[in-house]
């Protein structure tokens, strides 16, 4: 029984109408939940398009569906993983962690009833929607999609289309899809930003936030800082492009056997500091939502507290800060000058430590442990094996001598498919699976579950295992096949193990797509709290009411990972109960 | 005080302030009247107002240091826009225009806090009616510039020149759109003092904005 | 719930009324398998990289030898790693599964932390500080005194290597006059006397263990110079001439590759290096020059 004071006025009701209610909603939780719904589309697409990249790398010449004309050619290959970086980027790894989970979650875990600003935060998840819409334009404008993959280099962007197919509207498109997508970000942060420093229940100190609420929150001032640097440079780019301006193209250009007149000496690098100077905090704004419910997921199913919270904490404050200062390490064999090489070597290196920290800390946490093994834990002990690989992988990138022969191979592939496409992606697995009942009020199916664990772990390693051997051996990465020189058929077989294990693992998701949905419809009925956790969300009812705790706003009285407490009543003791009702019995011994 | 705390007092829009002991279930109320309650505490708008001006002063930082490096790019192609004459008392008369606004707006909240709604009302006009004024002087340098052959592509120097002060413009006509908008439209979810407050820290903060790409075009001549 | 198959339906139930207020339950079958599967995938992957899987041919310099021994190094150090926090977080999955026995309440251990976070500054930045001399022989130290200039344009999607010819200048360029089809690909000014004894082919010649400068530069987008066997490569930017040193001391033919996106012909543009005797070399310039 809770002992929060009476409401003060009687609590809100939902808007009445489908539009209000569902669709133009100002509802944290409503928008958190279209930015999901949005996210699984995108993640769906890019998937797809992934796997024909796959099956083109081992079968050329094959006919494939959805390519027109049926057998697809490099450009259309180059148009494909331009469009599925983007897409992966962006609309899945950058919106569901953030715009899915954070709005959804941010709010109900500090005690407020809503995000600070409600109709920015309607206003943030349209003009993302709008920004997916102009993106999947590129598709059916003359020319088709860019070739210049997501990081978009001019002169190749920069020119039109005589530097190749897509390179025209197409290009034109996804600058102004990304351009939108920036301006929804920098709004969201605004929000995230202002409800976490101002929106806090009684006693909820800085110190007594759940670290996914640090993440986001982190996750928000990287995002607020750094899409900045991406709008100026595509204004720029787009400028180039249809105003003859030269900011990043040089004079004295022969493209196609065509002079490129009018040009003033325009430095392409300058795209690529910018680029990289908003890029590198991207692909931590990509993780630390992930780490941030790992830590969480970690110690509510060890029933510990997270082993050093406070050094949680410092870290995901670290790993922000310093993944601003790491960008050249994206440019080592750019033509950089070679000394600051050195300098984006130290300190690229040096945001390993906070990593291997947080690595520490979660086996920390499991360390003396009771530990259960539903989906969500499960789906987080991956993130923490697939974030180990993908990490390590990092230090020898991190040297600019070992760049010099891994750079631009699939050894790079290798390394942020493992961090951004496995171990992001299984962070926001985990937390599905952890948040699906209280979203939902339904439980998923926990044996489906399991099994989409399993399928997925193994088949993403066998995915991304061998591209590292692929990259050591010489494998070039963005080729569009592997019959341009003569040592590089020796890799196909390692090509046809890993289209395999693609096709099987994209498979397996099937398995997660059906049980979501199937769970949504006839699910079993979640109770409030069905993985006996700490943290407000689980204060209140599955799903939440419009305000999200019907008028009985929470106090906070403890932390948010006292799990195992010795005296306590329970193995947990929930951040809003009085400190009289989280005291154990007489005899002073916790049940278990 | 802040316009914030007098709203505060007034009780339109209390705040979330998180540190009574056992009191209050923290819902800020919106003020009697409203129409659904807004919960969101006053100061949430001045917090979102100074991160909202943290991501733009980084959007304009990118686009100076773009600058920068293009000025020193060994290319030497950079032909400095002759930033004297005409085209110097020009930026120079519209930069005293948008300090004089911001010194209109310093005199209409001042106007407020001593409870003169018709004097707050008319020098905040005026203050955007300023606003207006520093955007023509703007657009009139464009002209010249064009009459002068020197078009967004001519040079680099040109080309940086056009965008900065597109890019500002851009925001500050923003920023003059919220003023009317301030001064006409009646308190909502954010009371009035809190309006008033979040423009005046954006206009301002334009002016001090304008202010540092107006120095950097200025010395553009010498690298 | 109708719509699951009948047995994961009971079993969900089953499970639900095992412990009425928690759905949740240690499984001994899951902690097993978590364990035996990344003892497995740590031992699958620590072999593969041992024995060399697909590792790249020898180097051809000695630099290349310092990148190798480097590489070596970090492999240890992260592979250590690697096989402790895996088989650890195996290891800790099994261990502390539920077995009936309450956790133990840590908060923390300052100590540990500060050990460890040190350790790993340590690891890290010692590989860091000793891949430096790698990178500056390569990138700080000029090319030796008389080594071979060969200027190197990329375009889509060729290469062209340019070299002075006698008189050791390279002659003077100029963007409009370049023409590949009326045989002036990378626009030497005519009127320039240093350019007429410039030869211009699409293949890099180099006699063994002597030192090359490579200038290189791009004529359209930015392009890449990359041969796995001198563990170097070096973007095409245009605008920029880009310089990159190397001393071949391996007679034979590898692949330039280019690895930096540059449309749709990327995945076929490469060349070749051909490192051939200092007679050889002699041979191929007087070829070369006669044509």
């Amino acid at each position: 029984m809770s002992s929060s004071p009476q409401p003060v006025h009687a609590p809100p009701r939902a808007p009445i109408g489908f539009f209000r209610r569902y669709i133009f909603s100002t509802d944290h939780k409503v928008i958190g939940l279209q930015y999901y719904f949005l996210s699984l589309v995108a993640v769906t697409v890019g998937v797809v398009l992934s796997l024909l990249m796959r099956f083109h790398l081992v079968w050329p010449r094959a006919h494939m569906p959805f390519v027109s004309g049926g057998v697809m050619r490099p450009e259309q290959y180059l148009a494909l993983m331009t469009m599925h970086g983007t897409i992966m980027v962006f609309f899945v790894l950058t919106t569901a962690p953030l715009g899915a989970f954070g709005n959804y979650f941010l709010p109900i875990q500090i005690g407020a009833p809503d995000m600070a600003f409600p109709r920015l935060n309607m206003m943030s998840f349209w003009l993302t929607l709008v920004a997916f819409g102009c993106m999947l334009s590129v598709f059916v404008v003359r020319g088709g999609a860019p070739i210049s993959g997501w990081t978009a280099y001019p002169p190749l962007s920069g020119l039109g289309s005589i530097t190749g197919p897509g390179e025209g509207m197409g290009q034109t498109m996804w600058i102004v899809s990304i351009g939108i997508f920036c301006f929804a970000s920098l709004l969201a942060s605004i929000n995230f930003i202002s409800t976490t420093i101002e929106m806090r229940a009684p006693g909820m100190h800085l110190m007594r936030m759940p670290l996914t609420v640090w993440a986001w929150f982190v996750t928000a001032v990287m995002s607020l800082l750094a899409f900045g640097a991406l709008l100026a440079a595509l204004i720029m780019l787009v400028l180039d492009r249809s105003a003859g301006t030269s900011f990043f193209i040089p004079y004295g250009l022969v493209v196609n056997g065509e002079l490129q007149v009018g040009r003033s000496g325009g430095w392409p690098l300058l795209w690529e500091h910018l680029f990289w100077f908003f890029g590198h905090p991207e692909v931590y704004i990509a993780i630390l939502p992930g780490m941030g419910i790992t830590s969480h997921i970690i110690s509510n199913f060890s029933r510990k507290p997270v082993f050093g919270y406070r050094a949680m904490a410092g870290t995901l404050c670290a790993i922000g800060f310093l993944g601003f200062l790491l960008w050249g390490h994206h440019m080592f064999v750019s033509g950089m000058n070679p000394y600051s090489s050195l300098a984006f070597s130290a300190l690229t290196l040096s945001i390993g430590v906070p990593s291997a920290v947080k690595t520490f800390n979660w086996l920390g946490t499991m360390w003396g442990g009771k530990i259960h093994f539903d989906t969500p834990m499960l789906f987080s002990i991956g993130f923490i094996s697939f974030f180990v690989t993908g990490g390590l992988s990092g230090i020898f990138l991190a040297q600019p001598a070992l760049d010099n022969m891994l750079h631009a191979t699939y050894y790079v592939v290798a390394h942020f498919h493992l961090v951004m496409a496995v171990a992001a992606i299984f962070g926001i697995f985990s937390a599905t699976y952890y948040w699906f009942p209280k979203m939902f009020g339904k439980m998923m199916n926990d044996t489906l579950g399991k099994l989409h664990f399993w399928l997925t772990f193994v088949g993403a390693y066998c995915i991304f295992m061998p591209m590292h051997f692929v990259g050591l051996y010489g494998g070039i990465r963005r080729y569009s096949d592997f019959t341009g020189a003569d040592y590089l058929v020796a890799l196909r077989p390692l090509h046809m193990f890993m289209t395999i294990a693609a096709f099987a693992t994209a498979a397996a998701q099937l398995i997660f797509f059906y049980n979501f949905f199937k769970s949504l419809a006839s699910g079993a009925k979640a109770p409030e709290n069905p993985w006996r956790g700490t943290t407000l969300e689980w204060a209140t009812a599955s799903p939440p009411p419009i305000d999200n705790f019907a008028g009985h706003f929470p106090h906070v009285f403890r932390g948010p990972y006292e799990y195992s407490v010795p005296g306590a009543r329970e193995d947990f003791s929930p951040q809003h109960l009085p400190p009289s009702e989280v005291a154990g019995t007489a005899e002073g011994a916790p049940n278990v | 005080m802040s316009d914030t705390a007098i709203a505060e007092r007034a009780g339109i829009g209390a705040s979330v302030t998180g540190r009574n002991g056992g009191g209050f279930g923290g819902n800020g109320n919106g003020s009697g009247g409203n129409s659904g309650a807004s919960h969101t505490p006053q100061r949430a708008y001045v917090t979102g107002m100074v991160i909202a001006l943290s991501g733009i002063a980084m959007f304009f930082m990118a686009l100076i240091s773009a600058a920068v490096v293009r000025r020193g790019s060994p290319s030497g192609d950079w032909r400095p826009l002759i930033v004297s004459g005409w085209l110097a008392r020009i930026l120079w008369l519209n930069t005293l225009v948008l300090l004089g606004s911001s010194a209109t707006m310093l005199h209409a909240r001042s106007r407020a806090r001593a409870g003169d709604e018709t004097g707050f009302r008319q020098w905040w006009i005026v203050t955007s009616a300023l606003g207006v004024c520093f955007l023509a002087g703007q657009l009139l340098a464009w002209r010249q510039l064009v009459a002068a052959g020197l078009y967004l592509a001519t040079n680099p120097s040109s080309s940086f020149f056009y965008l900065i002060t597109a890019a500002h413009g851009v925001h500050l006509a923003g920023g003059i759109i919220a003023l009317l908008v301030v001064a006409f439209r009646p308190a909502r979810r954010m009371a009035r003092g809190t309006a008033v407050e979040i423009a005046s820290m954006y206009w301002h903060a334009m002016d001090a904005i304008w202010m540092f790409l107006f120095f950097f075009l200025i010395s553009g001549g010498r690298s | 719930m109708q719509f699951f198959p009948a047995f994961l339906r009971d079993a969900s139930r089953r499970a639900s009324l095992a412990r009425p207020n928690s759905r949740m339950r240690g499984s001994d079958a899951t902690a097993l398998l978590l364990f035996i599967s990344l003892i497995v995938f740590v031992g699958i992957t620590v072999y593969l990289f041992a024995t060399g899987y697909y590792a790249p041919p020898p180097p051809i310099t000695p630099v290349g030898l310092q990148v190798d021994h480097q590489y070596a190094l970090t492999l240890y150090a992260t592979g250590a790693i690697f096989i402790l926090a895996q088989l650890g977080l195996g290891f800790a999955v099994f261990r502390f599964r539920d077995r009936g026995k309450p956790a133990r309440f840590i908060r923390g251990n300052t100590g540990l932390e500060i050990t460890w976070m040190l350790a790993t500054a340590a690891i890290f930045l010692g590989l860091g500080a000793l891949g430096t001399k790698a990178w500056s022989e390569t990138r700080f130290q000029p090319s030796a005194a008389g080594a071979i200039k060969v200027e190197v344009t990329e375009e889509q999607f060729v290469y062209y290597f340019r070299y002075p010819g006698a008189d050791g200048k390279f002659g003077r360029l100029d963007p409009a006059l370049v023409s590949a089809p009326t045989g002036n690909p990378v626009g030497i000014d005519p009127n320039d006397p240093a350019g007429r004894d410039d030869i211009v082919v699409p293949t890099l010649t180099v006699p063994v263990n002597h030192p090359v400068e490579l200038l290189i530069r791009s004529q359209d987008v930015i392009h890449n110079f990359f041969v796995r066997e001198l563990r170097l490569q070096q973007d095409a930017v245009p605008g920029m001439v880009v310089p990159l040193h190397f001393t071949p001391d391996r007679i034979g033919r590898y692949n330039i590759m280019c690895t930096q996106l540059c449309g749709m012909g990327h995945y076929q543009m490469h060349s070749f290096l051909n490192v051939v005797s200092e007679a050889e070399y002699e041979n191929f310039l007087a070829q070369a020059l006669k044509q």
